[in-house]
């Protein structure tokens, strides 16, 4: 018998109440929607998807200011991911500016070392991101190069989604490579199941039924479904150089209000790679009103198919909404998958 | 975005690492491992980001008994 339905098994014998749990993590969601996990849950058993996609959660107004030097005439570098999200009025690949998709931070500052010209690297991630741009800016790069620091941190993201409740959740399946830099020894803090898990479907699938077995038991805490890769302190030399390089500070998220502490800035002493500073910009707020409903799906509340443009007026060629763009957004996902079916 | 692939490391110049992933050898940054020739590592955005253990890397199987072990105690 496969270890699937032997996992799927138990699960089925352990859920015997309604257990809603929120995975933090785009590629745990590629993993479940490819394999069709949820069609082997119990019915009683729900998944969904949170602030997991840091393109998702990268606000219209940072997508702006990445624009505003593009048409300074900066060359912008990024990830290829964030390419085709929405700003107020248009996307860094239909700004017509220089615009070009490195693998890493490490690609930008070797441009930076080929040309005169200004080189801004459009900075996003989560812990497991992070690390590498401190890593980047502590080996001084060029003159000519700065960062738009974007970058978000999920523990106080989790902190909010449970202060605020809306989403009704039992427990969390923790970012598995997230947690492979940070460890999980800070999210020992939140009385609420927790299972760190790995992203084969069966590593998923294990992952949910020890969680399954946290709430059965009555107790909250962090179990790791993932011990290959992760351990409680996780890579400790990479979160001490991202401490080193940035400080915390209050960022919004898209779908969410300002979130205290859960954002990087760079410290003061590399403040002249600070592409805000250099450059004097500031990120603006946006408000724009269409019928998207990203922000109700990022934060665990609703499914992408419950929004009326999802495979209609949105779609992964013609996309509204930043969880339509990335191959991480829970939309794109989806819909690439088939999951959810039209409403 | 967090996608991150194993590999092993073939070969090491200073900060960098020539990782085998099977079908693919590449460049990958070691700033923020330690590591030697014969480890394996997981890859994120072309930053080795952790070596992977091979004393905790138990199978899901194996994972698998050891929690219905414990739920059954």
């Amino acid at each position: 018998m496969g270890i699937e339905r032997e996992i799927s098994e138990q699960l089925h014998a352990l859920v015997d109440r309604p257990m809603n749990f929120m995975h933090v993590c785009g590629t745990h969601e590629a993993s479940i929607a490819r394999s069709g996990l949820r069609s082997v849950l119990p019915p009683m058993m729900k998944i969904v998807m949170g602030p997991g996609c840091p393109v998702c959660i990268t606000p219209a107004g940072e997508i702006d200011a990445a624009l505003e030097l593009a048409a300074d005439g900066v060359t912008i570098a990024t990830y290829g991911d964030l390419m085709r999200v929405p700003g107020s009025q248009e996307s860094l690949e239909s700004c017509g500016g220089d615009v070009r998709i490195v693998q890493g931070i490490h690609k930008a500052v070797e441009i930076a070392g080929r040309v005169k010209n200004e080189v801004v690297f459009v900075s996003v991630g989560f812990e497991t991101t992070a690390p590498t741009v401190a890593a980047a800016i502590r080996a001084e790069p060029p003159k000519n190069f700065s960062i738009l620091s974007y970058h978000r941190l999920v523990p106080p993201a989790m902190e909010w989604l449970l202060t605020q409740g809306e989403a009704k959740l039992h427990g969390f399946i923790l970012p598995g490579h997230v947690c492979t830099v940070s460890g999980y020894h800070e999210y020992e803090r939140f009385p609420v199941p927790q299972v760190v898990a790995g992203f084969e479907p069966e590593e998923i699938l294990l992952g949910f039924l020890m969680l399954a077995q946290i709430v059965r038991q009555g107790e909250v805490g962090v179990r790791n479904a993932y011990p290959k890769a992760v351990s409680r302190d996780g890579n400790v030399k990479a979160m001490a150089l991202m401490h080193r390089v940035f400080e915390p500070c209050d960022v919004e998220w898209r779908g969410f209000p300002v979130i205290p502490a859960s954002g990087l800035r760079l410290r003061d002493e590399f403040g002249e790679y600070d592409a805000l500073r250099k450059f004097g910009i500031a990120i603006k707020k946006v408000t724009k009103k269409t019928a998207c409903i990203c922000d109700r799906v990022l934060r665990g509340i609703a499914d992408p198919s419950d929004c009326p443009l999802f495979g209609r007026a949105c779609t992964p060629a013609r996309p509204i909404g930043p969880c339509m763009v990335s191959h991480e957004g829970a939309c794109r996902i989806w819909h690439t998958y088939h999951v959810g079916g039209r409403k | 975005m967090c996608i991150a692939i194993p590999g092993e490391v073939i070969e090491i110049r200073d900060n960098i690492g020539v990782v085998d992933f099977g079908d693919l050898k590449q460049e990958v940054r070691l700033d923020l491992v330690d590591v030697n020739v014969g480890d394996f590592v997981l890859v994120h955005v072309g930053f080795a980001i952790q070596r992977l253990s091979r004393e905790e890397g138990l199978e899901t199987r194996e994972l698998f008994r050891e929690v219905m072990a414990a739920m059954e105690d």
